[in-house]
């Protein structure tokens, strides 16, 4: 949301392509993962890479065109990447970071590692290739990667009912013999069992898992978004299935708790915009920095 | 030194890499049991299993993407993309995510993936299974790109490319595959990727190509040398990046330059090289520099309309003679 006001008022030039309203599904997952565990996403990639560890004031960096963001400022809010945190990279692409997350499910299995990867994308993503060619190679191979779809009802400006002839995205699942479920993604609690249980066999070689997570985002596909494609008392409806008030009503003696938390992330949040700020642009100098991996 | 075929040697040069570095996998369709269609892997599966060397499904993207993901996560894959016009199915992959790995993550992530691939081949497959398609990844930021000609570069070339940091494409010439080289087996011989060879020394003309051309590029230099004309003939092996100064240095001595290549000229690797030459070497240009290539089509798939779609030795040998004959500015 910081962001959102900072490109608003012009301050900020980075396009944007903001998850708020879609919170729960990056918490539940993540929340199931081990650092080394990793996850590639989409062009809506903020809450996901927060949610997997990813430090804000890089990520702020990253929006800023500072020397000092992940990217180091040249690649904007869609390629956040960072090894440490275990985030493969968001992606413009739609569905690209699929095979990408399939290929780290692979390198864990070829090393006999236990980790897992996971694969986050869109139901507009459903509609790409690479989404089935990925299920039938991770079905066939039986490789540990969960396939999170989060359901949103539009891709882009359109909705799921003109682009996809199965808008249930977990019977995908079936034709490939993997397991799916789909949940009220709204619900960080049914969220997080949801992933551990489909994780947690995944560690055990049981192998690939699809999830449905339905939700909503409150705000355009991008910031300028004239958002003509659907009706304020369907966001409004939405607003009010709102993750994070949910949770807090699951929890009343917890708000005081809640509370404080929320004012340490608006207090992080502001710090992290400031320093964010505070690092140098990124230079002419590194326009040609990267191209080729360096040697090892 | 061993006398070895050109598929041969990129065989040893994959079992020589997976021997020497388990993080070394094969992927691709019939790599495995059936050990390539064309012999590249074979063996392979057997030595090292079939965690190792997976057959995949016929799906491009995806195992490019996989390639990519996996060697993000410290594996070494070799993808294999059995012709190189199906290469377009993975061009996101290898052009918008492989390609822009490290740069988009400020270098704190790499690629060091490989992609090998059949290419302008003279099978008679058609218009869909011939094309020699290097120039669009050669356009791309990112990715190198080698094409080996002899079975001493098809070993050395593929092992350097399986070295690299970063994503590489090695195109193997099907016409090129059961030739005959000598291979140095005793070397752990692994090339210069940006390195260009000359083939053959001369002082009359550069003639410059690359993959399959070669061979009647050097065919055609012998017709030139039965009239007197002596070629230097130069190899970039190296498509992306080009060895722009050993063609440079070369053209100090001859003054005529004359590119031949078996892909279409617009937008070309050949244009490149003549467009370079051009602006940094015209005071040694004694004429206009020519590009041999074939007629702005698709590949025909009869062998007879084939051999004159492709340059052949006599038309390479027509045009440097007509080239030479040309005046030049200072008559």
């Amino acid at each position: 949301m910081a962001a959102e006001r900072l490109q608003a008022s012009g301050i900020m030039e980075s396009s944007l392509h903001l998850s708020i309203g879609q919170e729960a599904v990056a918490t539940g997952v993540c929340d199931v993962l081990r650092r080394s565990d990793l996850i590639a996403t989409t062009h809506r990639g903020h809450g996901h890479c927060i949610a997997k560890g990813g430090e804000l004031a890089p990520m702020m960096g990253e929006l800023f065109a500072k020397s000092g963001g992940y990217c180091g400022g040249k690649s904007g809010s869609m390629h956040i990447a960072d090894p440490a945190s275990g985030i493969l990279g968001a992606n413009a692409i739609v569905g690209a970071g699929i095979p990408i997350a399939l290929g780290a499910a692979l390198a864990f299995q070829q090393r006999g590692q236990d980790d897992v990867a996971v694969a986050f994308f869109g139901e507009g993503a459903v509609a790409e290739g690479v989404f089935h060619e990925s299920l039938n190679i991770a079905a066939l191979w039986k490789l540990p990667i969960l396939f999170v779809c989060e359901n949103n009802g539009y891709a882009e400006m359109t909705p799921a009912s003109i682009h996809l002839a199965s808008t249930d995205v977990a019977a995908f699942g079936t034709p490939y013999g993997i397991p799916a479920a789909s949940v009220d993604g709204n619900d960080v609690l049914v969220v997080r069992a949801a992933a551990e249980r489909a994780v947690s066999q995944a560690r055990d070689g049981a192998g690939p898992a699809l999830l449905q997570a339905m939700t909503y985002r409150w705000r355009g596909h991008y910031q300028g978004d004239p958002e003509t494609y659907r009706s304020r008392e369907e966001v409004e409806e939405w607003r009010e299935r709102d993750p994070l008030a949910r949770l807090r009503a699951a929890f009343p003696e917890a708000a005081d708790h809640f509370d404080a938390l929320d004012q340490a992330a608006a207090q992080a949040v502001t710090a992290a915009v400031e320093k964010a700020r505070s690092w140098p642009d990124a230079e002419a100098a590194a326009l040609t920095e990267h191209v080729y991996a360096a040697s090892a | 030194m061993k006398s070895l075929k050109y598929w041969q040697s990129i065989n040893l040069a994959l079992l020589e890499e997976m021997r020497r570095d388990e993080r070394v996998i094969v992927l691709g369709e019939d790599v495995g049991l059936p050990g390539g269609p064309f012999g590249a892997t074979r063996g392979l599966q057997k030595e090292f299993g079939p965690g190792r060397v997976r057959d995949t499904p016929i799906s491009e993207a995806a195992i490019v993407g996989l390639a990519l993901g996996s060697s993000m996560s410290g594996l070494r894959p070799v993808v294999e993309i059995m012709f190189m016009d199906f290469i377009t199915l993975a061009m996101d992959q290898l052009v918008n995510q492989a390609a822009k790995t490290a740069y988009m993550s400020n270098g704190s992530y790499a690629a060091p993936m490989v992609v090998r691939t059949l290419a302008g081949t003279h099978l008679k497959s058609g218009p869909q299974h011939s094309q020699a398609l290097e120039a669009w990844i050669a356009a791309v930021p990112g990715l190198k790109v080698v094409w080996p000609s002899t079975p001493a570069d098809a070993r050395s070339l593929l092992k350097a490319a399986i070295r690299d940091p970063g994503p590489v494409v090695v195109i193997e010439s099907a016409s090129l595959y059961t030739s005959r080289g000598e291979v140095n087996v005793d070397s752990d011989d692994v090339a210069v990727i940006g390195q260009a060879a000359v083939r053959r020394s001369g002082g009359a003309v550069t003639l410059v190509s690359w993959g399959g051309a070669m061979a009647r590029t050097l065919a055609a230099a012998e017709i030139l040398a039965g009239q007197g004309i002596e070629a230097e003939v130069i190899d970039v092996r190296s498509v992306s990046p080009l060895d722009h100064q050993a063609i440079g240095s070369s053209i100090r001595r001859t003054g005529h330059l004359v590119v031949v290549q078996d892909a279409n000229g617009p937008c070309s690797v050949g244009s490149e090289i003549i467009a370079t030459a051009a602006s940094r070497y015209f005071a040694d240009l004694a004429a206009g520099p020519s590009l041999l290539c074939p007629p702005f089509a698709p590949v025909p798939s009869t062998p007879g309309l084939q051999t004159s779609y492709f340059p052949s030795p006599d038309a390479i040998a027509a045009q440097v003679a007509s080239q030479l004959s040309r005046p030049t500015e200072n008559q």
